[in-house]
């Protein structure tokens, strides 16, 4: 009996201490990540160009690249972050629960993730579209050929959707094949069990390099939707969506201005806007809740974002297309440092 | 005497009944506050997220197509989609353990046989299938046998318009057409006749006091008026609809997806093999002196397990049967992994789409537990029958 009411207690002064616990305010992220010394950013993970391990043991790619950046503006150094890979399904769990500070993941901008799911969403990175990729061999060019096709998609994703909708709209019925594990899509690809695989044009572009026979396999021009592709925060830490927008902004803003990774330490302008950028003059850092040369230290990291893209994707043979500043028509636009 | 037999005034905080009850309640509402505070806290995690808790999504357009199951539409509801996904889960559990059952008892007895050979391929069988885990042997089953069948265009055919190819068994299936309603007239015949030999035989299996297969007149006799109606109708009951290859995919006739093929085995060989455990148990828990018994009276082989050691062994086999048949069915859930579009890959599908994982996942543990319980009151009711015309 004692023992029982040993445990009943136990159990109250449990809940006792728990429930203030769970109570306690909330705390921005970026201050978390100070805290912590390193931040903790999800990617792909099995995407080329990207984000993927490379034989080193080293991550590389754009969105890696972007992880570094935002580590280089809080902390000061570029190699205080720690990535963690997860799946199409995994990734907004992984945010709500705090598990990662932030999601860099091909991860499309949607009405519905922006006010259902929990994510906040900072200023794309990619622009990216949903394309298709077959065996050259078919001889096929267009989508209205793809009737009663096998077509492999991942679960999940807004990719999915768009290609119920597209084949939909155009009255072509064909065979989903539905796969969770991006792996699992492209080996089965491969293998002939779907004739098609569509994705982000960017992935399959990146995943047809690692195929046996990458000559072999054509994408369609046909592209289905918008895809824009950017950095995620979680829902309703705003302290810590402006950090990671402002990162972002800061690689378009170097690009704008002809500032890269080599002279960023050396620049030397009369331009008020570039001085504040650099972190010269005025406390955009303080504002921001960063250091005072926050831009400076993305830049030096990682390079504009005109470097990130060619560090990374041109080798792919990834066209800029409309990821081009806004100066050379493209969509990439700063918001105004002041 | 009487000073011992009279009730002590005992105050209530040491009397043990009203102890007993106090701290019950005391429990109950630790056991109520713990859950209380769980479900608050999750509500202030969703409210932080701006997430709300209901199940008005469910109403909605789905909007994703799904590769097979029962007809549906992607401009169909949530709700749609998810049964489609509860009818996938029910089929592969309902046809998988039928398969399973078959397997095991087979091999139950194999194990047994006085055979070395067949003896030991049953053993190497249980051991390497129950050893390696399930979702290795699915997707075993799945890329490396299934994937690695011909490719469309190179399809095996077989006799009678079967066709076998990486994307599946594609058979004819049967149409029916105006003749059926004259067959189904033959068939009803056939079945009444049937009856009338059954009890005939019955009768006179209980007048000679045999054991015997009493369906030995009735099942001939249904079939001979089966297939003589089937020649005697005008015109034939059913067509065959054949697969044939039109552009990617064959079109026409019925198709066991890859993705379902793969599950079934994987499923059927390894609740097979510990079906196969529980039968080679229940057998030899029956006491040796029966089959000794049996055997000394003229009994044979086949004749001695059929009429005396399986009635015994059935009794003892069937709960550890019902926990296969649940694992079997909560295993099927691996379905995700091949992309074959059951319950739990519905459900995941739609928690990705709406965000709202909380009811995604109540309504999938839901389902799993009707299912679950819904098979293992079937299973007992079962026990409890054979138990009663046992004795």
């Amino acid at each position: 009996m004692r023992k029982f009411l040993f445990c009943v207690s136990a159990l109250v002064l449990a809940i006792a201490l728990v429930v203030p616990g769970l109570a306690q305010g909330e705390e921005s992220i970026r201050d978390k990540v100070k805290k912590r010394g390193k931040l903790i950013c999800g990617v792909h993970g099995g995407l080329p160009g990207f984000s993927f391990l490379s034989e080193d043991g080293k991550w590389s790619g754009f969105d890696a690249d972007y992880g570094r950046a935002i580590a280089a503006a809080v902390l000061g150094d570029p190699d205080k972050v720690e990535f963690v890979p997860l799946k199409a399904p995994e990734r907004f769990p992984a945010l709500q629960t705090g598990e990662i500070d932030v999601l860099i993941r091909n991860t499309t901008w949607t009405l519905t993730r922006d006010t259902q799911v929990g994510a906040d969403f900072a200023p794309p990175t990619f622009y990216d579209g949903q394309g298709f990729m077959l065996a050259k061999a078919l001889g096929i060019t267009s989508l209205e050929e793809l009737a009663g096709a096998s077509i492999g998609v991942t679960a999940g994703s807004t990719t999915e959707l768009n290609l119920t909708d597209t084949m939909r709209a155009l009255g072509i019925d064909f065979n989903p094949v539905v796969f969770e594990e991006i792996d699992t899509l492209y080996n089965s690809y491969e293998q002939g069990r779907c004739d098609v695989v569509t994705s982000d044009k960017s992935q399959l572009v990146a995943r047809r390099q690692v195929l046996k026979d990458p000559e072999a396999h054509i994408i369609l021009d046909a592209t289905i939707s918008k895809e824009p592709l950017g950095p995620v925060t979680v829902h309703g830490d705003n302290k810590w969506n402006d950090v990671v927008s402002w990162v972002v902004y800061a690689t378009f803003f170097a690009e704008e201005h002809e500032i890269t990774q080599a002279n960023v330490s050396t620049f030397e302008t009369d331009n008020p806007e570039i001085k504040r950028f650099l972190g010269k003059t005025g406390d955009t850092g303080k504002q921001l809740g960063l250091p005072q040369d926050w831009a400076h230290q993305v830049i030096n990291a990682v390079g504009n974002y005109g470097e990130v893209f060619e560090r990374n994707l041109t080798p792919l043979g990834l066209p800029r297309g409309v990821n081009k500043p806004w100066t050379q028509g493209g969509l990439l636009y700063a918001m105004p440092f002041r | 005497m009487a000073p011992l037999l009279k009730p002590m005034n005992v105050p209530f905080w040491r009397d043990v009944r009203v102890l007993r009850v106090l701290l019950q309640i005391l429990f109950l509402i630790g056991v109520f506050l713990l859950a209380g505070l769980l479900y608050t806290n999750m509500l202030r995690g969703l409210s932080k997220l701006g997430l709300t808790l209901n199940l008005d999504f469910l109403g909605n357009e789905a909007g994703f197509d799904i590769s097979e199951g029962i007809e549906y539409t992607p401009s169909e509801t949530y709700l749609k989609a998810f049964w489609v996904g509860v009818v996938n889960t029910l089929k592969v559990s309902f046809i998988g353990i039928i398969c399973a059952t078959i397997l095991g008892l087979i091999v139950g007895i194999a194990r047994l046989s006085s055979n070395w050979l067949i003896r030991t391929i049953a053993a190497v069988y249980v051991e390497c299938f129950r050893n390696i885990p399930l979702l290795l042997q699915i997707l075993f089953w799945y890329s490396a046998v299934i994937l690695k069948l011909p490719r469309v265009g190179e399809s095996i055919s077989l006799l009678g318009g079967v066709f076998i190819n990486q994307r599946g068994l594609y058979f004819p299936s049967p149409e029916p057409t105006a003749g059926l309603k004259i067959w189904s007239g033959f068939l009803l015949a056939g079945l009444i006749l049937a009856a009338v030999l059954y009890i005939v035989r019955w009768r006179q299996l209980q007048q000679l006091e045999r054991p015997g297969f009493r369906a030995k007149w009735a099942l001939p006799g249904f079939l001979i008026v089966a297939i003589l109606g089937w020649f005697l109708t005008p015109e034939k009951p059913f067509t065959l609809d054949f697969p044939v290859l039109r552009g990617f995919n064959f079109v026409g006739g019925v198709n066991l997806s890859p993705e379902f093929s793969a599950l079934l085995i994987g499923l059927s060989v390894y609740t097979g093999a510990f079906i196969a455990e529980v039968v080679r148990s229940g057998i030899q828990a029956v006491v040796k002196g029966q089959r000794e018994a049996a055997r000394a009276i003229g009994l044979n082989e086949g004749q001695t397990l059929r009429l005396v050691v399986l009635p015994q062994a059935v009794p003892i086999i069937v709960p550890p049967l019902t926990s296969q048949y649940l694992n079997l069915a909560k295993n099927s859930s691996l379905a995700i992994a091949i992309g074959f579009p059951d319950m739990f890959s519905i459900g995941h599908t739609m928690m990705l789409q709406t965000g709202q994982s909380i009811p995604v996942f109540a309504m999938i543990m839901v389902s799993y537990l009707i299912m679950s319980l819904t098979t293992s009151a079937g299973m007992n009711w079962y026990n409890r029958w054979i138990n009663r015309i046992g004795r």
